[in-house]
């Protein structure tokens, strides 16, 4: 009796996805298919951006005529934050809708799981927003290639203004997992060697997404820093602010920040915004040049919204995408690679270069101060830094990662 | 000295607003006996429907109001849910509310995303509560100060309802014991409605209040469930003083903790409720509890192993099974091979909640131990796969055999409390111990040998270890150890009286579900190449539950069933709908009202009556379960 009922849930499950499988069959020659993978689930509000910003890539790039006369089509799947699940899509994507190649993914443990998944199948893959510098150096692969600067290039972005401080006592606090730990290691060292004479009084680690911030706060300003290294962002960094601002920690302290200026972090925290910590970021407002207004106001004219930052990395993952397979005229991943080794190409930022020695792209960052306008918290004193200026050199570079 | 003094009155704050959505869990959960896994979710919506009213109402009387009016009409949707959703399954198997609520958790985390967009909302501050205090040189939130009055204010309201109404004396003598209550002649449905109202009206209330501090986003339910489950059981279920001394303490000793260790925040929780826990079984406030008194409802209806025909037609249905390969593709076969998995799994999970009547909280510690042991004697000793699969599960069994003799100490939800405390402390070494596990990023390049790494053969090495691991936990169900282990479920004086040693026969119980369940972690780390915390989480240990639930926890393989609907229904909508959590929400709410037994054991309990109602020789005595009060 049980048997028959397990045979009816099999038979169940076989049919719903076999389902699947019969409309994925009836795919056409004159296509080109990306797969892509993200957290729409987990973080929408990242994300939601992002996936405009792709679709209107999608858009411009079949309204010029596709790839080598191809339509372009993205076929996109959320992974819900798990490195498991994000596997299960990349798989869905690679054998039975046979994408050319795979694009996407936001957190660091995903962009690895992908990535080794990639290595392991052979595919192509184009991360688009992991940070984690083991991406492309201590755990990179020949067919994982990285769109947005990585840790290591944001904090040696910062470092050059951090270290103009006079603050010799530093305190950080960050989000108690991967990306936070090698923000805060990648900052300590580059900034050590800069200014020797610094020393390091206090850190905070409160967990992702779980920040119990007035505790945080008061200890941090029990220790007395002179200025303070913040990684963390989201809901975490509201309350830390809120927190920091009620409690008159960030009075007379300057505060280095990660990815504070990007509009995801910066637009929720409204008039409280703290004024001048130095930061990271994307002031879409006041960025003057001719590839930022096209992209800008293509943009606008869609989706009668601004743009986020997630909205640029999403739309110039996948002109990268299209790019790469437009120059290696065919969905072979060696091709892909050769292609993708060492290509320019245009972007909103300005040009950037696909570096042949570890795969990361030369896309750059903004860095600038807070300030406060008719309520709303902008970036000021802007300046873009090319992500070429930002690498360590070859050498070191070589010796971080694994031969192929 | 004043710094200590405002570390300590920030430690209050957060215990106050702690408190506030705990002691509303602590209420639903003595009175009715849900493990009201949607709390998170009214909280969060308290937070959401709040921020809307503050941002239209401008001035202290918007704001209060707002608040105010928010958790009032959240209590509503409250009593909605109780009399339309949870009223049909006060009778059914222990636990299986959790899956209507869990239900509900999914839908409502999509729905605040359509409603309200994706963005992280930050609302006003409180009129009145802006600013803060000097303490000699130290700023002191005036907010903060508000929210620490405020916590023993609602202590003191609450006791004094319980204490000097005579609703708070039916709902008291509920709590300590509910069938007495109805024999008494209580009506309870509205005893419970009204119960549970109160509690959603405290979650949404302490939701509210968080507006002029945090940011409110879709995220925030999670974030506070598992942390106010733990206040609950550290201070003693149904003990509102126990709810707030145990908030106290954890704010507290977060609060000094972080000095001291700034990592320990992570952990810290679920460190002091398995202290806690192992000295004082029930809590710090709290009662043993009684021995059940209602007759399990398996004595009706007696398990028995297959006969021949149904045998027959299992072999029959996996040699189907087996066939796939011949007529799928790879991605179908993954799949397969995953669900395969999850079988192993949830038969794992099952074999602990239904035989040893042991619900686990924290099974996926075992799955991801043997996962584990997969990836470090893979990578580190090289070892080729074979031996890494016979020898990681060990892995897992060493966890369970060391957690599993302190967590059979004690029983019910505070068992599965004391498991899901040691997950925790089992997952934050895994994700804090980076030079060996990776951290969060976890070991890469797991990958199977050549002769198992096609798809096919994969699917075909799960398909035969899950089958097998089927076979083989049925074979103990009806074995000698089986018998003693159902005994010691079904009544724990008895079985003690005819000789059975209860605590070592459940703690084998649970070293053999631990051992599956790391074979499954085991298989799964080659299945995806990788091992990550995530693969010891809270959410694989609900997941599992959910599948044992869906399945039927009165049944002897239903979780077979269970985690393959379940699995493949999530994998399937994951890929084919961006609103996968609101659909698979409303699946699982579905499944709850139409087989309030579990697919499998209402499925069985319908061909049972219809056997009974042809023969209709039996006495009706005996066909129809003594109800009981709950």
């Amino acid at each position: 009796m049980r048997g028959y009922f397990v045979g009816a849930g099999l038979a169940i499950a076989v049919a719903t996805m076999a389902t699947g499988a019969v409309t994925t069959a009836a795919s056409a020659q004159s296509e080109i298919k990306i797969g892509e993978i993200n957290s729409y689930s987990l973080l929408p509000a990242f994300t939601e951006p992002y996936r405009k910003g792709w679709q209107l890539a999608v858009e411009e790039i079949n309204a010029a005529g596709g790839i080598n006369g191809k339509k372009l089509v993205v076929i996109s799947k959320d992974d819900g934050g798990k490195p498991a699940d994000a596997q299960t899509a990349a798989n869905e994507l690679v054998s039975s809708e046979n994408v050319a190649m795979l694009t996407g993914t936001f957190l660091s443990n995903i962009g690895l799981a992908v990535s080794d998944f990639a290595n392991q199948k052979k595919v192509f893959f184009l991360a688009a927003e992991p940070l984690t510098d083991a991406i492309t150096w201590s755990k990179g692969n020949r067919y994982t290639f990285r769109l947005r600067p990585s840790n290591y290039m944001q904090a040696a972005m910062l470092v050059e203004e951090a270290a103009k401080l006079p603050a010799k006592r530093w305190a950080t606090i960050a989000p108690n997992y991967e990306y936070g730990q090698s923000a805060v290691s990648v900052f300590k060292k580059l900034m050590s060697e800069k200014r020797p004479d610094i020393q390091w009084v206090d850190e905070q680690w409160p967990p992702q997404g779980k920040i119990d911030a007035g505790p945080v706060v008061q200890a941090t300003a029990a220790a007395n820093p002179e200025a303070i290294l913040n990684v963390t962002f989201g809901a975490d960094l509201v309350k830390l602010v809120r927190e920091g601002n009620t409690r008159g920690l960030f009075k007379g302290r300057t505060v280095v920040s990660f990815l504070t200026g990007e509009p995801e972090y910066l637009d929720p925290l409204k008039d409280e915004t703290p004024e001048g910590w130095i930061v990271t970021g994307y002031p879409w407002y006041s960025i003057k040049t001719p590839e930022h207004d096209a992209f800008l106001k293509a943009y606008q004219a869609k989706y009668n919204d601004y743009p986020r930052l997630g909205s640029i990395v999403g739309y110039q993952t996948i002109k990268a995408a299209a790019a790469i397979l437009a120059k290696a005229g065919s969905s072979d991943p060696e091709k892909l690679i050769a292609a993708a080794e060492g290509i320019s190409m245009p972007s909103p930022f300005g040009e950037i270069t696909f570096r042949k020695i570890d795969h990361q792209s030369t896309l750059g960052a903004f860095t600038g101060k807070t300030a406060l306008k008719d309520g709303k918290g902008i970036m000021v004193d802007t300046a873009y830094r090319k992500g070429s200026d930002y690498l360590p050199s070859d050498a070191e570079i070589e010796k971080m990662r694994p031969k192929d | 000295m004043a710094f200590y003094v405002v570390q300590f009155l920030t430690g209050l704050a957060s215990a106050a607003s702690l408190f506030l959505v705990a002691s509303g869990l602590s209420i639903i959960f003595g009175v009715t006996r849900i493990v009201n896994f949607a709390h998170g979710a009214f909280y969060m919506l308290g937070a959401y429907v709040a921020f809307t009213l503050t941002e239209r109402f401008a001035g202290a009387f918007g704001f209060w109001g707002g608040i105010v009016v928010a958790a009032l009409a959240l209590a509503a949707i409250g009593v909605l849910v109780e009399m339309v959703l949870l009223r049909r399954i006060y009778h059914s198997p222990e636990l299986f509310q959790l899956l209507a609520t869990f239900g509900l958790t999914l839908m409502v985390e999509d729905l605040v995303v359509l409603i309200w967009g994706p963005d992280d909302l930050v609302g006003r501050r409180a009129p009145g509560f802006k600013g803060a205090i000097d303490f000699f040189g130290q700023n002191i939130p005036s907010y903060d100060l508000f929210l620490i009055v405020l916590g023993p204010v609602v202590l003191g309201v609450l006791w004094l309802l319980f204490q000097r109404t005579r609703w708070g004396v039916l709902v008291r003598a509920a709590t300590q014991d509910r069938d007495m209550v109805a024999a008494l002649g209580v009506n309870q449905k509205w005893l419970f409605t009204s119960v549970f109202a109160l509690g959603v009206f405290l979650a949404a209330l302490g939701g509210a209040l968080q507006i002029p501090r945090d940011a409110v986003n879709h995220a925030m339910d999670l974030r506070v469930i598992v942390e106010v489950f733990v206040v609950v059981v550290i201070g003693g279920l149904g003990s509102i003083i126990g709810a707030f001394v145990a908030a106290v303490l954890v704010s507290e000793l977060n609060a000094f903790g972080i000095l001291i260790f700034p990592k320990i925040s992570i952990i810290l929780v679920f460190l002091v409720m398995a202290v806690v826990l192992i000295v004082r079984p029930w809590g710090l406030f709290g009662k043993p509890e009684a021995p059940a008194r209602r007759t399990p409802g398996l004595a009706v209806n007696p398990w028995r192993p297959l006969t021949t025909n149904e045998r027959l037609a299992a072999i029959a249905v996996l040699i189907v099974a087996a066939a796939l390969p011949f007529v799928a593709g790879n991605y179908l076969l993954t799949v397969g091979s995953e669900i395969a998995i999850f079988v192993i799994f949830a038969v794992s999970l099952h074999f602990l909640m239904s035989v040893g009547g042991l619900a686990s909280f924290g099974h996926a510690a075992y799955f991801g131990l043997g996962a584990y042991g997969v990836a470090l004697l893979a990578k580190m000793a090289g070892l080729p796969m074979i031996a890494c699969l016979l020898l990681g599960p060990l892995l897992g069994l060493m966890g369970a055999a060391v957690f599993g003799f302190f967590a059979v100490q004690l029983s019910g939800v505070y068992f599965a409390m004391l498991t899901l405390a040691f997950a925790q402390i089992v997952w934050s070494i895994a994700f804090q111990w980076v030079s060996v596990t990776g951290g969060d990023n976890g070991i890469l390049g797991v990958w199977p040998e050549k002769w198992a790494a096609s798809p096919s053969h994969f699917y075909w090495l799960s398909l035969g270890i899950a089958a097998l691991a089927v076979v083989i936990l049925r074979i103990i169900v009806f074995s000698p150890f089986g018998f003693a282990l159902r005994a010691t479920r079904d009544s724990p004086l008895r079985s003690e009286a005819i000789g059975i040693n209860g605590k070592r026969i459940q703690w084998t119980a649970f070293v053999i579900a631990g051992t599956v369940a790391g074979l499954a972690g085991a298989l799964f780390a080659y299945l995806k190449g990788s091992v990550f915390p995530d693969n010891m989480g809270i959410s694989l240990s609900v997941d599992a539950l959910v599948m044992v639930l869906l399945g039927g926890v009165e049944t002897v393989s239903g979780a077979v069933v269970g985690a393959i609907v379940y699995k493949a229904l999530n994998i399937w909508l994951v890929s084919q709908t961006d609103l996968s959590k609101l659909v698979l929400g409303g699946f699982v709410v579905l499944i709850v009202v139409a087989f309030p037994k579990g697919i499998v054991g209402t499925l069985e309990a319908f061909m049972h009556r219809r056997r009974k109602s042809s023969s209709s020789a039996s006495s009706p005595l005996l066909t129809s379960r003594i109800e009981s009060a709950e």
